[in-house]
């Protein structure tokens, strides 16, 4: 026995329940809350979201550290001071990191897999990037998605068609490679 | 540049220790399990619920529980009843900010004996506890996505093993020493004796993520007792001295930031270090527990903690640096991925850990060559804060 020849040498308290004892739920109580939140956007949110809206990628320029960053904020959290120059980056970026998705939040299969990623939006500073998904990609395996994504591969931005737009975030649908970089 | 106005001038030992099962599923409340380990510490350090002056309890998200302000609900398990009572929560750094917000509490003076205690829950929250996660993403750009838990772990590994061209056989190591180490201690969840080829044949997650490197769903408490100097020289033979503690919180725009390295980890371990005295972390910490919530966590923390290269750590871990008979051993209890994640606890169980391999009491568990010091180390939020303590003999 571990707890013999380990510490904390005496017996650990517990009482493990199995899968079987917990769907029976003899001794357990279930509650589903509802709650609705609505929630405001703010001022540099709210902007970048209508720029989304009308096909166009926003980021903010501080004055004192020079950093571009998106998403935009109404001040740098380094310096601490107004980040008001505005700039409308390109809709294009680099993919700084991906992952394969094969799963919900609770933890049910997904046949087609999601594509997240953090995308570097170019005419930011290095590094700066933001959530979201890559697509226009065929298969459905680990292999085959890795051959056409990688790390550091130029992406654009595919827009829902401007009628459909709502200005959110999901106007963008997806960041598709691209084999040739447009020249800056 | 110093991190610390002065190396504060009263010293905090741990002078007892406890733990309760970690299990997947407990029958017993959120209250029972921190009982069963707050009254185990306070009967190792040999003192009473009322010689207790007072109380830090640590837990992550009321979302798990369906309990708002959890950390009052937990009062009567933590032992604070009547006692001035802090919660500790910075998300899976809780567990050893536990201790940094004790220590606080005893260095400043104010009191002598201070329980801590971390207790997690998690099985409540149906269909899947990774849904009370689903709200820590940005409500207006990021949750419009989509996005679940398991993709900031997996963007984070593969930007990981991108910037250093690391291999997932690379990563899969680590799950192999940890679940291996958990054989050897009472308390621990998923334990196994595994190969890297059956962690690399476990289905994918989220690639790079396979199952087996992501630590399991748990329910289970920790406890120590925190004494100042001359209550601890009373109290025991062997107190375990509180060196240095350090905590840093990063940005959370976490996409304008490089995933590779965890330069708040570096900032709360620098901190540490400085008020320990550390100035060669590699040489003089002996034995260290860094979070290993997900497999490559572990190398990712030991790079931040300057226990390892920057993208060196797998090549350490190939050659069993980090094993429990190796130059550094790293986890030795089995960590998050084998003795499992009770979120807060399992931040506390490793400081736990490090009182019994520090006071040479650990033992199937215990390392070899007298470790007079070892490193504590949880991170959490948004992939935001690391929170350091350095622990030793004297």
């Amino acid at each position: 026995m571990a707890e013999r020849q380990a510490p904390p040498y005496v017996t650990l308290r517990g009482h493990p329940l199995t899968d079987d004892e917990f769907r029976e739920r003899e001794a357990s109580t279930a509650w589903t809350p509802r709650l609705e939140y609505a929630w405001d956007a703010g001022t540099a949110i709210s902007r970048f979201l209508e720029g989304l809206r009308q096909g166009a990628i926003y980021g903010v320029r501080c004055r004192q550290c020079g950093r571009t960053v998106t998403p935009p904020r109404a001040f740098c959290e380094l310096d601490f001071k107004p980040m008001d120059e505005w700039v409308k980056l390109s809709e294009t970026g680099t993919i700084n990191t991906f992952s394969i998705c094969y799963v919900t939040w609770d933890m049910k299969p997904l046949r087609v897999p999601q594509i997240p990623a953090v995308i570097e939006i170019d005419g930011t500073s290095p590094r700066v990037g933001f959530l979201h998904l890559v697509g226009g990609v065929r298969g459905r395996t680990v292999d085959e998605i890795r051959r056409q994504v990688r790390v550091g591969m130029p992406v654009r931005a595919v827009w829902k068609p401007p009628a459909k737009r709502e200005g959110a975030i999901t106007d963008i649908l997806y960041f598709a490679p691209v084999r040739k970089r447009a020249p800056r | 540049m110093s991190l610390i106005k002065r190396k504060p001038q009263r010293r905090v030992a741990i002078v007892g220790a406890g733990l309760s099962l970690f299990m997947r599923r407990a029958l017993d409340t959120g209250k029972e399990l921190s009982y069963y380990a707050a009254s185990q510490a306070l009967d190792a350090a040999g003192v009473r619920r009322k010689d207790i002056q007072a109380v830090v309890m640590a837990t992550a998200p009321d979302a798990f529980d369906g309990v708002h302000m959890k950390g009052e609900w937990l009062l009567d398990g933590a032992g604070g009843v009547g006692k001035p009572y802090l919660r500790a929560y910075v998300g899976g750094g809780s567990g050893v900010f536990s201790i940094i917000s004790g220590w606080m509490m005893v260095a400043s003076g104010l009191f002598d004996l201070v329980l801590v205690v971390a207790e997690e829950k998690m099985s409540s929250c149906q269909p899947h506890p990774q849904g009370a996660f689903l709200t820590i993403f940005d409500h207006i750009i990021e949750r419009p996505l989509g996005p679940n838990l398991l993709w900031i772990f997996s963007l984070e590994q593969q930007r990981y093993m991108a910037a250093y061209g690391i291999q997932n056989e690379d990563i899969a190591l680590v799950s192999v020493k940890n679940k291996h180490n958990a054989l050897a201690h009472p308390a621990a969840q998923v334990a196994a004796q595994l190969t890297v080829k059956d962690v690399l044949d476990s289905e994918v997650v989220a690639w790079p993520v396979h199952r087996l490197m992501v630590s399991p769903i748990s329910d289970g408490a920790a406890a120590v007792v925190l004494a100042s100097e001359h209550v601890a020289q009373r109290l025991a033979d062997h107190p375990i001295w509180i060196q240095g503690v350090g905590w840093c919180l990063d940005t959370s725009y976490w996409g304008n930031r490089d995933l590779a390295y965890p330069r708040y980890v570096e900032q709360a371990a620098r901190m540490a270090y400085e008020m320990a005295g550390i100035t060669e972390p590699r040489r003089q910490i002996h034995v260290a527990e860094p979070y290993d919530p997900f497999a490559y966590k572990e190398l990712h923390h030991l790079e931040g903690l300057q226990l390892a290269d920057r993208g060196k750590a797998p090549d350490d871990l190939a050659r069993g640096r980090f094993d429990r008979g190796g130059e550094l051993p790293s986890c030795p209890s089995g960590g998050l991925m084998g003795v499992g994640n009770p979120i807060a606890a399992a931040g506390l169980m490793k400081i736990c850990e490090l009182f019994w391999q520090l006071r040479g009491e650990a033992g199937t568990r215990q390392v070899a060559g007298n470790p007079e010091r070892g490193l504590a180390q949880a991170w959490g939020d948004l992939m935001q804060v690391g929170t350091v303590a350095v622990l030793g003999v004297r």
